[in-house]
């Protein structure tokens, strides 16, 4: 079967020992993750994974299954690049002199829609969100200046369609 | 002398120690296994007040205290207990707690830690349990606050026995035994984001009673889950008016009894010949709290291809995991069983029930016979078993290891009543009869309990004869001696050209060795012998060792060969 990029998205209680759980549930089935992003939800108290994987969609419905077994886990999905909206965001930070010694890297800041986040005698960094070729296209035209360093989030993600946990934090709760 | 404490709540602060000690009583929890040490030594010590109230079992070892805990929980259906040290108390409860979670087995196991403002620091004895233990926990939480304690060990009980039951661990740091804090406790009967049983669908039952009122050929396939659920007669009656032929996983026999007319035996590697080749010929397969494991269905790709499957579970994630299958009733078997019953025709299978019972008559000529009535000198293991069942009238509770003897010894035990057979099926743990034994008679005490175990295995936990020395479990053990790990010498005989690397055990004394515990024991390697001396095992009324010296390389038949499909299945 044809292996995909999947977005699997937890909701779930807080618990220290869930994201080792969560990341056992791949460990032992021998499968990468390729981004993981943890954060705070739509509603109170209850908590977001966001994963992302390349599999099989038997793989992501079985992973996603276990996952849902956890006690503390209220609900998991898995979307396609497709059924969702999603984004990534990447830091760059380059030497000041360049910036004002290279007027080309000016241009390539404006193009590509990047936000200038500090700016300071010694380095400046960039702030660029958006999908994966878009923050690699910047990388690639602000290495040649010199990147003292770079990072890239993991993505995070919301679906087009509606999600309704609150609804099953009802049934839940029955 | 201070007076001995009661269970009625007590007024003001207690330590952390005495809330946990409190809330296993008050779970019902009074008969625990464990092994004392630095970290847990405040439990110990109101273990020791409340003596009259919780009877702890002294181990020889940590392992044998989980899988003594796990024959406990098998035989009662209760959540088996035990307690541990931090880091290698706790390690040593690792093996029996994955046991636990692949059988489903409802276990809590608490174990202490070091202090809180340790953790991390490489502490004696630190070691992070929770760490190695989550993959094979139900759920697992460490404690730091001694607040903490009843709701976190009335949520850990709840956990292991609800939906589908399995180990909980509870690691709980040193401070948090010492300092105090107010009691009281609460069950848990609710968890937010938990739901134990997944609810049924009507439609599902209904499409299911279709399925299986017209089918020409259909067939059970039942497993542990109709004993974990209690849905023993739920299920004979489901049998009973479906007139289905129905046969067994390793871990759901004894639901119903052996000589039922629709019992039609083992499925698996080393099941019998009519249910594994009729698996492949059925037009509908009922799976019933089982989950298709790979050892019941040989290669998938050839496995009841020709049949609408229908699966009765309480795990969703279960449900299309190794086999697709046509309808999924979810729920507990105890009501989706009930709650199909109005839609099933009463029917009998005449012809199709004769099938079984030919391929029956073919595999007693070429195998069952010679294995129970043989006429060669030298004892096999089937005829020790079927001397076992003649005493017993079917009624003991057989404790397997794991091994040649546990699969002829679940072919050929006779059970008349449920939880009678106690092994190791998911992980096939060596080690796990002997301490699982002593918990089962403890759990069962009216019951004769006898433990079937092979020469390798009963060295990997042998210790626990000191257990069973010391508090007199009236366990029977029958050691079937081989000197082999019979069944890596099969593999190596069939699919090794020979090879018998590292299978031959030169063993020791195993008379002497119970004799040094105190505990009675007999050798025998004579077909006369062999019968009188099962008798008088059988008859004591005290832990019994006997040794029975079977022939060596004897192998177990049939065989479904590793990888292969259920049709080729081999009697020789
Ligand atoms: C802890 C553990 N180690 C290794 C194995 C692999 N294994 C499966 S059966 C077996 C042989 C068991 O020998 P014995 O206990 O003498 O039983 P027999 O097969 O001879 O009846 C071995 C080594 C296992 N199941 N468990
Ligand atoms: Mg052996």
């Amino acid at each position: 079967m044809e292996q995909k990029t999947y977005t699997i998205s937890i909701y779930s209680e807080n618990n220290v020992g869930l994201l080792s759980r969560v990341s056992a549930i791949f460990l032992k089935r021998h499968i990468n993750i390729d981004s993981l992003n943890t954060s705070m939800s739509e509603i109170e108290d209850i908590f977001r994974f966001v994963i992302v994987a390349k599999l099989t969609e038997e793989q992501v419905n079985k992973i996603v299954k276990q996952i849902e077994k956890q006690i503390e886990v209220i609900k998991a999905f898995y979307h396609t690049d497709e059924e969702t909206i999603f984004q990534e965001s990447a830091l760059y930070k380059v030497k000041s002199n360049s910036l004002f010694e290279q007027r080309q890297i000016q241009n390539v800041i404006k193009k590509s829609h990047a936000n200038i986040v500090t700016v300071n005698p010694e380095f400046f960094v960039i702030e660029k969100t958006g999908f994966r070729e878009e923050t690699e296209q910047l990388y690639n035209e602000l290495a040649p200046y010199g990147l003292l360093q770079f990072v890239r989030s993991g993505r995070i993600s919301v679906t087009k369609s509606p999600m309704e946990i609150t609804h099953i934090l009802k049934e839940f709760s029955k | 002398m201070s007076t001995k404490p009661t269970l009625s709540d007590p007024k003001g602060p207690i330590t952390g120690a005495e809330a946990i000690v409190r809330s296993l009583a008050a779970e019902g929890a009074d008969l625990i296994y464990g092994y004392p040490g630095g970290a847990i030594m405040p439990v110990y010590d109101e273990l020791y007040k409340f003596q009259d109230h919780i009877n702890h079992i002294l181990v020889r070892h940590e392992q044998g205290a989980a899988h003594a805990a796990q024959g406990f929980a098998r035989v009662s259906g209760k959540v088996g207990v035990c307690i541990a040290t931090s880091g290698p108390g706790a390690t040593n409860l690792v093996t029996g707690i994955a046991d636990a979670m692949i059988d489903s087995t409802p276990l809590v196991c608490i174990t202490g830690q070091v202090p809180s403002h340790l953790l991390g620091s490489d502490a004696f004895q630190e070691t992070d349990i929770i760490g190695i233990s989550t993959p094979v926990t139900k759920w697992s939480y460490q404690i730091t606050m001694v607040e903490e304690i009843p709701a976190i060990i009335a949520k850990a009980f709840y956990i292991a026995r609800s939906g589908r039951p399995g180990p909980v661990l509870i690691d709980i740091t040193k401070d948090a035994q010492f300092a105090s804090a107010d009691f009281s406790y609460q069950p848990c009967t609710r968890i937010r984001s938990y739901k134990p049983v997944p609810p049924t669908a009507e439609t599902d039952l209904v499409q299911a009673a279709e399925l299986i009122n017209q089918a020409k050929n259909p067939m059970i396939v039942w497993g542990q889950g109709v004993i974990l659920g209690q849905a023993e007669e739920e299920f004979r009656a489901f049998v009973e008016k479906s007139g289905v032929p129905a046969a067994w996983t390793i871990l759901g026999v004894s639901a119903i009894e052996t000589a039922h007319p629709l019992n039609v035996g083992m499925v698996g590697m080393h099941g019998n010949y009519g249910p594994n080749l009729l698996t492949n010929e059925c037009d509908v397969l009922i799976a019933t709290g089982m989950r298709f494991d790979d050892r019941v269905t040989g290669d998938l790709s050839t496995y009841a291809k020709q049949a609408k499957i229908i699966h009765f579970e309480i795990d969703p994630a279960e449900v299309n995991k190794n086999v697709e299958v046509d309808v999924a009733v979810m729920g507990d078997v105890k009501h989706t069983l009930a709650a199909i019953m109005p839609h099933i025709e009463t029917k009998t299978y005449t012809e199709w029930l004769g099938r079984f019972k030919e391929l029956d008559a073919i595999e007693f000529d070429k195998v069952i016979d010679a294995e129970i009535n043989p006429t060669k000198s030298g004892l096999t293991m089937g005829e020790v078993i079927k001397t076992i069942n003649a005493n017993s009238k079917g009624d003991a509770v057989i404790v397997t290891d794991v091994g040649q003897h546990q699969m002829i010894a679940c072919r050929y035990a006779e059970f008349v009543q449920s939880k009678s057979n106690i092994t190791s099926g998911g992980l096939g743990t060596m080690g796990f009869a002997l301490p699982a034994a002593l918990g089962a008679k403890m759990g069962a005490p009216e019951r004769e309990v006898v433990a079937v175990i092979g020469d390798g295995g009963f060295q990997m936990n042998i210790q626990e004869l000191g257990t069973i020395f010391q508090t007199q479990a009236a366990v029977k053990i029958v050691i079937l001696n081989n000197d082999f790990l019979g069944m890596v010498r099969q593999w190596q005989q069939l699919f090794f050209d020979k090879r018998y690397a590292s299978t031959e055990m030169v063993n020791p004394d195993f008379v002497r060795i119970a004799e040094g515990y105190f505990i009675d024991a007999k050798r025998v390697t004579e077909r006369e012998e062999m019968t009188a001396a099962v008798a008088e095992m059988m008859k004591s009324d005290k832990p019994y060792l006997l040794e029975v010296c079977v022939e060596k390389e004897n192998n177990v038949f049939p065989m479904i060969p590793s990888g292969a499909s259920v049709s080729d299945i081999r009697l020789e």
